[in-house]
């Protein structure tokens, strides 16, 4: 995914002299394409977040769009109070790429386990918040990030994640992609639990000759509600997959868009709890102590059957 | 536009600023107070501004980064003809144009303050842009010495002399007194030029209150090719009103008819 980052942020860059990059000291031998290519229009502004994202907003307020890298929690919480004030209130045109969020760093600890971060950046108003799902959905949301005036958080790992889709799309922000249709369940995912979602698919119908909807839906905000009307309507169970605290990530937008549209319908939520703090291992180990995501789906597909 | 001098102009800023802040019951008259002859040079013709014109590219970006300072601020740009002065007089009010605390939204301000820590990351940027861009436009930014507590702005200093900055320049409210105390006592910034210089700033320390001084100051920046410029600006806190000087409690209170009326009593108001 951060290749395709780069790779497609310097074809912006090489279209208009507005791109520039500013990173938190981190990077090495991801964003050197870029540096070599534009070095007017990178910026390091060392290990300080707070000064990056303030002057990322005075860049922006410049007529500049500016794209923010680092990894994990960096670009968020350190500097939330400048990403609220300076970048949201204005309306900056500052997109922030935190890389390797969720457990891509899992055996080096919390600090560096980004888990909350959809939560803590959606709250703000103007912010748009999407999590792409492979390399393809990375650069078709880059293009809309570049294309959109104002803040996108954009949160991606880092970790060689496996191409889902067969060609290129063009993915607008709000919109899902229905990667195949079913009708016991629908499994939506979003980020870098695409690709094992998509397993869980296949392991559903090979085991259990059941016919789950997939779809991807990396962007939280604004979120898709029509697919999710959809699917709730025709399939009548919904799991969330997403690698996210699920006690404010993904699965409570869509109970939330759920309830407003008045909808009843199964909906189980597979991601990250509280009781994974401190724990220590590869970003699989740390998926598996998610549980399993065919497990998270049967136990839907029960309450559905139970449902009165 | 009628020409008055800068000391004249500080002296109506000031009545305004009490003005507004008494009508409102809003608090930080003395942080307005301490800072009336540097915003009365600044918008008495230093700063290059187009009231008719807000968004100018080719303005100088003027940050009030002590934002409780808002109400002497919202005088200046009033007077300057950015917005009707009848916005001043529902200051704070329910659905009022102008909050107690710089926002966007508001002709002729270019950046929201009041969390303080934040003007001077965001003018490295508004800086370092025109730099890039071949922009004559200056950068200011008006902080306090409180604020100096705050670690982003140090990161913001060493970066700032990094990219070698001479268009930014800096204006301290050098009043000692913050929110809880004096700032020897509670996180004393001595030596405070020479922090400034050991982060490769050019530095001049005046009388923020005497105007020649500060139009003089703010003239020569860059003080040093190459670097970026700060003014530490000694002030004193509720500077013109003699009850209010030097004072903490007007960090936080509103004056009364009576303290009004003495007030500007002392400021030579008919």
């Amino acid at each position: 995914m951060r290749a395709a980052f780069v790779e497609t942020l310097c074809t912006l860059a090489a279209q208009d002299t507005r791109v520039w990059l500013v990173t938190g000291d981190l990077g090495f031998s991801a964003l050197e394409p870029f540096i070599e290519q534009f070095p007017g229009r990178f910026l390091n502004a060392g290990v300080a977040e707070q000064n990056m994202m303030g002057m990322a907003a005075g860049l922006a307020m410049s007529g500049k769009i500016v794209f923010v890298y680092s990894i994990a929690n960096f670009p968020t919480m350190r500097c939330l109070e400048q990403i609220r004030n300076d970048v949201a209130l204005h309306n900056a045109n500052v997109k922030i790429i935190a890389a390797g969020v969720v457990f891509t760093y899992g055996t080096q600890g919390y600090t560096h386990h980004a888990i909350e971060d959809m939560a803590v950046v959606g709250a703000f108003a103007n912010m748009t918040v999407v999590s792409p799902g492979d390399p393809i959905e990375t650069r078709s949301l880059i293009e809309s990030a570049f294309k959109t005036d104002g803040p996108v958080y954009v949160r991606m790992g880092r970790a060689g994640e496996p191409v889902v889709h067969k060609g290129p799309i063009d993915l607008p922000f709000g919109k899902s992609i229905l990667l195949r249709g079913g009708t016991d369940i629908t499994l939506i995912a979003t980020g870098t639990m695409l690709s094992d979602t998509v397993a869980a698919a296949d392991q559903l119908f090979d085991e259990h000759n059941i016919s789950a909807r997939l779809i991807s839906m990396p962007t939280l905000k604004p979120l898709d509600r029509d697919a999710i009307f959809n699917a709730a309507q025709e399939t009548g169970a919904i799991v969330t997959v997403e690698e996210h605290m699920i006690s404010c990530g993904l699965g409570v937008c869509v109970a939330d868009a759920l309830m407003e549209g008045g909808i009843y319908t199964v909906l189980v939520k597979h991601g990250a709890t509280p009781d994974m703090l401190g724990k220590v291992g590869t970003q699989q180990y740390m998926r598996s102590q998610m549980g399993t995501i065919a497990d998270t789906a049967l136990r839907a597909i029960t309450a559905k059957q139970n449902k009165v | 536009m009628k020409q008055v001098s800068d000391q004249e102009f500080a002296r109506n800023l000031r009545v305004r600023a009490l003005r507004m802040v008494h009508k409102a019951k809003a608090s930080h008259i003395g942080s307005c107070l301490s800072i009336g002859e540097i915003v009365a040079v600044l918008f008495n013709g230093f700063l290059r501004l187009d009231s008719k014109q807000p968004n100018w590219p080719e303005r100088d970006r003027f940050i009030l980064s002590k934002g409780h300072a808002a109400a002497i601020y919202y005088a200046a740009l009033s007077e300057r003809g950015f917005f009707p002065a009848s916005w001043i007089e529902r200051y704070c009010e329910n659905a009022a144009k102008l909050a107690g605390h710089v926002t966007m939204g508001v002709p002729g301000v270019e950046f929201s303050a009041g969390a303080l820590g934040h003007g001077l990351p965001v003018s490295l940027g508004m800086a370092k842009a025109a730099k890039h861009d071949g922009a004559s436009h200056r950068v200011v930014v008006l902080m306090s010495d409180g604020e100096c507590d705050e670690g982003s702005v140090w990161e913001g200093a060493l970066l700032a002399a990094q990219y070698e900055l001479d268009n930014l320049t800096v204006i301290v409210d050098y009043n000692k007194i913050q929110s809880f105390g004096r700032v020897s006592d509670v996180a004393d910034l001595h030596p405070f030029a020479q922090k400034w210089e050991a982060f490769r700033w050019g530095v001049q320390e005046v009388d923020g209150n005497d105007c020649q001084a500060v139009k003089a100051a703010l003239s020569e920046a860059p003080f040093t090719p190459g670097k970026p410029s700060v003014i530490i600006a000694h002030t004193i806190k509720g500077k013109g009103v003699s009850f209010m000087e030097d004072n903490i409690l007007w960090h936080y209170k509103s004056p009364n008819d009576v303290e009004l009326a003495n007030a500007l009593a002392e400021l030579e108001v008919n």
